[in-house]
């Protein structure tokens, strides 16, 4: 079975969850956010603690405003909440906005499961002599 | 079971499909070479696709149309990129307006489909579905959502009628 660990290593576990409908907007945010290499790594490291945007911004060979702006994108998506803490500005992830992407990859497969369990009905109906 | 494997990416955000039939490796192609077959299966339950232009050369466009519940219209078209009868065929799936061309808005999926018949009968279908954002994603919310409540229905459907 698959699980977000496999995407971002996290020890996360997901139970069956309410099935919600899914805004458009939202999707679409999260899928570019997370259409980039260094947001998923940012992502990952923020799931694994709650680093500030500086220490973040270490960690990549790119300034401090292009971290930040990564950050922001995550935000914007809804994967990452900024907490301030005293004069640091904390990065953590948002694990439902993760389980929301997951969540709309898995309706297309049952889209697909869906199509090919008519495609096999047709072809065991004779629908295609 | 039909469905034989399903290996979501979220990496890469692609679904890759494995299904097997117990059917001719040119009864399956015909699912998607005969327009009449493919709107059987296309749209989900509740939202019948019909299948207009339909011409699978490389270069050529299929355009089709699923009807809602409400009469609503979902215009789709397919660009063939690539098709090796009764092998595979590669396409992109976008979002189009009523006349058939594709919305400036909607980025497209695309999507590969390989087929093998089985040395002892039966025929192995592999689709890859890669994502690109919107489309898919609007497809997604759209119809994935009544697709996963009403998948089950549509297999009793095809039981009755067998």
């Amino acid at each position: 079975m698959r699980t977000w660990v496999s995407f971002l290593d996290l020890p996360v576990t997901y139970n069956n969850m309410v099935v919600d409908e899914v805004p458009t907007e939202v999707v679409d945010e999260v899928f570019r956010a997370l259409a980039d290499s260094t947001r998923r790594d940012i992502l990952r490291r923020c799931a694994a603690d709650e680093p500030s945007v500086s220490r973040l911004a270490q960690a990549y060979p790119m300034s401090f405003a292009a971290v930040q702006k990564h950050v922001a994108v995550l935000e914007r998506a809804g994967l990452v909440v900024k907490v301030r803490r005293g004069r640091e500005q904390l990065v953590h992830t948002d694990a439902a906005a993760v389980e929301r992407a997951r969540q709309a990859l898995d309706e297309l497969e049952a889209t697909w499961r869906g199509r090919v369990d008519r495609m096999s009905n047709l072809l065991a109906t004779g629908g295609t002599k | 079971m039909t469905v034989t494997s399903v290996d979501t990416d979220y990496h890469s955000l692609t679904v890759t499909l494995i299904a097997d039939f117990d059917a001719s490796i040119d009864q399956v192609w015909e699912l998607w070479s005969d327009p009449r077959k493919l709107e059987r299966w296309w749209g989900p339950p509740g939202y019948p696709a019909t299948f207009e232009k339909h011409d699978l050369s490389p270069g050529g466009e299929v355009t089709y149309r699923m009807t809602g519940p409400e009469g609503d219209k979902h215009h789709g078209v397919w660009r063939v990129t690539a098709i090796d009868p009764p092998a595979s065929l590669e396409f992109t799936d976008a979002f189009a307006d009523s006349g058939g061309a594709p919305l400036e808005d909607s980025p497209v999926s695309v999507i590969s489909v390989r087929l093998l018949e089985h040395e002892g009968g039966g025929t192995r279908m592999e689709i890859r579905m890669t994502f690109e954002t919107r489309a898919d994603m609007e497809r997604i919310v759209e119809t994935g959502t009544v697709e996963g409540l009403k998948q089950a229905v549509s297999q009793m459907d095809g039981l009755v009628a067998a």
